[in-house]
């Protein structure tokens, strides 16, 4: 039976009405108009639908609606968008770090997880924070470069 | 003076605003076929259509791949994008600003030389007078032919072509909403296909009604093997694909090969030989060395990152198809024939999805909405799994080469020989005879599955580049066309040239070795062709290379190159690899002559993502099967290279801006399969043959 949840998405509250068991994949792109997020295997085994839960990047097609409340969400909207990119938009951009950009999303938000941790990361910390993450269009070394590319931009105005 | 003969897709559209057109808010549509896949061509296309115009590049926007505003181009694949659809691009835009400056002339009464374009206002340098495209557009028609006899740019006008213009669409993708899979229609339902478990298994029991009572459920659609359904939510259609994936009952046999192992079963199989090519006398008694090999590859997957989407709309007889399919053209003809309809009551606009690399499911899942936005009366999306796009996509053909030569006293070739074994390297909706659309194979009645048919010299299929560019004295070329498929086939990037270049490259490199002579030395030796010899000498330079270098037992360097199809952009690659318990590509350097470049950061990207890929490839792919199911059917089952796998990679471009364009999206897999094996055999004297070359297969090379 569907059942009410109030959620905190991008900084706003938010109540969606679903079975507790839905993805939150669903929930984001389906109800929330939250198309960002990528739909990719379901299995949690490739990282396009990443979101931020409490600023740690996770796979939504394998979290259920249920564990979300109490937590805070980010979607690559609430990354950057309308209001002005993000700085590892930005730098992704700069880079033309993108081919098809179907896993791009997933991997931004795998990398703002990383670069929150670790402000100057190695490039073996960002191959391995990008350990769940696949790329098909073999984008990767543009991806590595725009990620370093941001991480100095990020040092060099720590506001954003 | 005769014009030179139109571009293809000039012929088939010829008339000038079918591709070009004025907007009252002084903006300019461009209209083309090839459709954008992550490889960039949206930028590219504007760039040169921009250029020839003079118009501002934010001035220009394109539709493409939609049946009716579009040209039919064709598909969007073989690399010919910027080949053909770039050149009819041109060609047009400078017909149509020459009529332009030609009605600017008469209105202004001045001599055509006189005037200049500058953002579509048409002016007389240092006077006030002017004029624009816009001002005229309502005055001057563009129905009519274009005749190919207006002047292109020189390269020394051209302003934005050769220059690294930014993608247009790159904003969109990384902020929202950007493909197939995000669009919304008002009541629109979610549909899922239930696919059988293996290719030939019939249906004998399904509960259809039991689903159709699930929660949200809106319709259940059983058409012999066919099984699709629709809900209001995206979950309860999971969750009721679940539940029929449980409750349908199928009869399976076992059709596949015992073995997967290529080498071992596919030249078995029925197979009818035709010569590809040859010249000269085979002077193998005069020959001083007899030298051969054998060469595999394996069934590799496109393997895209998002699994295929369409949404369908059905509305009073009409269908509307948006889809990431490479030829909605094509598609619209197989789908209104699958469901019985007039092309003309059938539409299909592309929209971008997921990257497809060649003849993914996206076609299929178009089919799939189509026949169930019929089948509940609303507007459905239909999303394909995981599973599903690695399963029952078509595959690229699994192919063996085998190939012999004779070296004489001087050590030079003297013949040269080259079989190959395989399926067709297409089988696109459109192409031949017949519906090559999956559920119209499994509806009832099922539409019978086509004959098989190749692409024909002299771009080829499982020939493609197997005729080596190299100045042997005598070859014969081969190919075994096997009709038969266990598995099913298609187009995937560089289709046959793959397999054939690794083997040609890999096979020169064993001569090479044989004769203690370097690898690159050896090469140079049998190639006149000038464009060819400055790519290899470019990228050897950059990467430094040092005649006859050894390896240390666990690093070394290999070499590889080809002209795709011997017709389009030359490649050469420097690959690096260490070898611990892995084969692990560390550096790779390329060089690369396309003639003249559009955007030389967009060709960058497409070598760059197009050697990273090949290595995957040649690394790690492989689809496997038992003998009723194929077992790749998640990243698990069917790895891809990783992060922490990808070698550092440095593109050089050679500047040819006085030859004409060539496409580059897939000239650089076979040379860089051929450098990473070549570099095993420079790091440790093992010679692999067979891909992927994964641990235990070098291990086995080694016994």
């Amino acid at each position: 039976m569907a059942e009410t949840f109030k959620l905190r998405v991008n900084g706003r509250d938010c109540e969606v009405q679903a079975e507790p068991a839905t993805p939150l994949l669903y929930i984001l792109r389906n109800d929330l108009k939250l198309k960002g997020t990528r739909f990719g295997c379901g299995e949690a085994q490739c990282g396009a639908c990443n979101v931020l839960l409490d600023g740690n990047a996770v796979p939504s097609c394998d979290t259920p609606l249920w564990s979300v409340p109490g937590h805070e969400v980010t979607t690559i909207e609430g990354i950057g968008g309308e209001s002005g990119l993000h700085p590892l938009q930005q730098a992704f951009i700069d880079e033309q770090a993108i081919q098809c950009g179907y896993c791009i999303d997933g991997i931004i938000i795998s990398a703002v997880a990383l670069l929150r941790r670790e402000r100057d990361p190695s490039n073996t910390q960002i191959a391995a924070a990008l350990d769940r993450n696949l790329c098909r269009c073999g984008t990767h070394v543009r991806i590595l470069r725009a990620i370093r590319a941001a991480a100095r931009a990020m040092r060099a105005s720590p506001k954003t | 003076m005769i014009p030179p003969p139109l571009p293809q897709s000039l012929k088939t559209t010829p008339r000038l605003d079918r591709w070009v057109c004025f907007n009252a808010d002084r903006t300019v549509t461009v209209f083309s076929g090839k459709v954008e896949l992550g490889q960039g061509i949206e930028t590219a296309i504007a760039q040169i259509a921009a250029d020839e115009l003079d118009v501002a590049l934010e001035r220009l926007s394109l539709v493409a791949g939609d049946t009716t505003r579009s040209p039919d181009e064709w598909y969007t694949a073989g690399s010919q994008s910027i080949e053909i659809g770039g050149a009819s691009i041109r060609l047009a835009c400078a017909e149509v600003r020459s009529l332009f400056l030609e009605a600017a002339a008469r209105e202004l009464e001045v001599d055509v030389a006189e005037l200049r374009v500058r953002d579509g206002t048409i002016e007389i340098a240092g006077t006030d007078l002017r004029t624009s495209y816009w001002d005229l557009a309502p005055r001057l028609s563009l129905a009519r032919d274009a005749t190919g006899a207006a002047a292109v740019k020189t390269p020394a006008q051209h302003w934005l072509v050769g220059k690294s213009a930014p993608r247009r669409d790159l904003r969109s993708k990384i902020t929202g909403a950007a493909y197939v899979h995000d669009l919304e229609l008002p009541g629109m339902v979610f549909g899922r296909a239930l696919r059988p478990p293996s290719y030939l298994a019939k249906l004998a029991a399904f509960d259809a009604d039991a689903i159709r009572a699930m929660p949200g459920v809106v319709a259940v659609l059983v058409s012999g093997n066919f099984i699709g359904l629709c809900a209001e939510r995206e979950e309860q259609a999971i969750s009721a694909l679940r539940a029929a994936r449980a409750a349908a009952s199928w009869v399976e046999e076992p059709t596949l090969p015992s073995a997967t192992e290529v080498g071992d079963f596919l030249p078995a199989l029925p197979s009818v030989r035709s010569l590809v090519y040859r010249h000269g006398e085979a002077l193998v008694a005069e020959a001083a060395r007899r030298f051969e090999a054998s060469y595999s590859k394996p069934y590799i997957a496109h393997a895209s990152i998002g699994p295929s989407c369409a949404l369908a709309r059905y509305d009073r007889g009409k269908l509307t198809i948006w889809s990431h399919t490479q030829g909605s053209h094509f598609l619209r003809g197989q789908i209104a024939e699958v469901m019985g309809a007039a092309a003309a009551d059938v539409e299909v606009i592309h929209k971008d999805g997921p990257g497809c690399y060649g003849h993914n499911g996206a076609d299929d899942v178009a089919l799939d909405a189509a026949l169930l936005a019929r089948a509940c009366g609303r507007p459905v999306l239909v999303q394909w799994t995981r599973e599903d796009e690695l399963a029952w996509s078509p595959y690229g053909s699994a192919m063996v080469v085998r190939v012999a030569a004779s070296l004489d006293a001087t050590d030079r070739i003297v013949d040269w020989k080259h079989e190959i074994w395989s399926h067709t390297h297409i089988r696109r909706p459109g192409w031949g005879e017949g519906i090559n659309l999956l559920a119209a194979w499994h509806m009832d009645p099922p539409f019978p599955l086509p004959p098989a048919k190749d692409v024909p010299q002299p771009t080829g299929g499982a020939d493609r580049n197997a005729i080596p560019l190299y100045d042997f004295p005598a070859q014969e070329i081969g190919y075994h066309f096997i009709a038969d498929m266990p598995l099913r086939v298609s187009a995937l990037r560089s289709l046959g040239a793959f397999a054939n270049i690794f083997a040609i490259e890999s096979f020169v490199d064993e001569l090479a070795a044989a004769t203690n002579t370097d690898a690159i030395e050896f090469r140079l030796r049998h190639l006149q062709d000038a464009r060819a010899r400055e790519v290899i000498e470019t990228v050897a330079k950059a990467a430094r290379w040092k005649t006859c270098e050894k390896g240390d037992g666990a690093r070394g360097r290999g070499f590889g190159f080809a002209r795709y199809k011997n017709r389009s952009a030359y490649c050469a690659v420097i690959a690096e690899i260490e070898v611990g318990a892995a084969l692990r590509v560390t550096r790779v350097v390329a060089a690369v002559d396309a003639g003249r470049v559009v955007n030389p950061d967009g060709l960058t990207n497409q070598i760059e993502g197009g050697i990273v890929q090949a290595i995957s490839w040649a690394l790690k792919e492989q689809v496997l099967w038992d003998r009723e199911r194929v077992l790749s059917r998640s990243w698990e089952s069917y790895p891809i290279l990783r992060f922490d796998e990808v070698p550092d990679v440095e593109v050089l471009i050679l500047s040819r801006p006085g030859e004409s364009a060539l496409g580059v999206g897939e000239c650089a897999a076979g040379p860089t399969a051929a450098a990473v094996a070549n570099a095993l055999f420079n790091a440790m004297g093992v010679r692999a043959r067979n891909l992927p070359l994964t641990p235990d297969r070098i291990a086995r090379a080694m016994e």
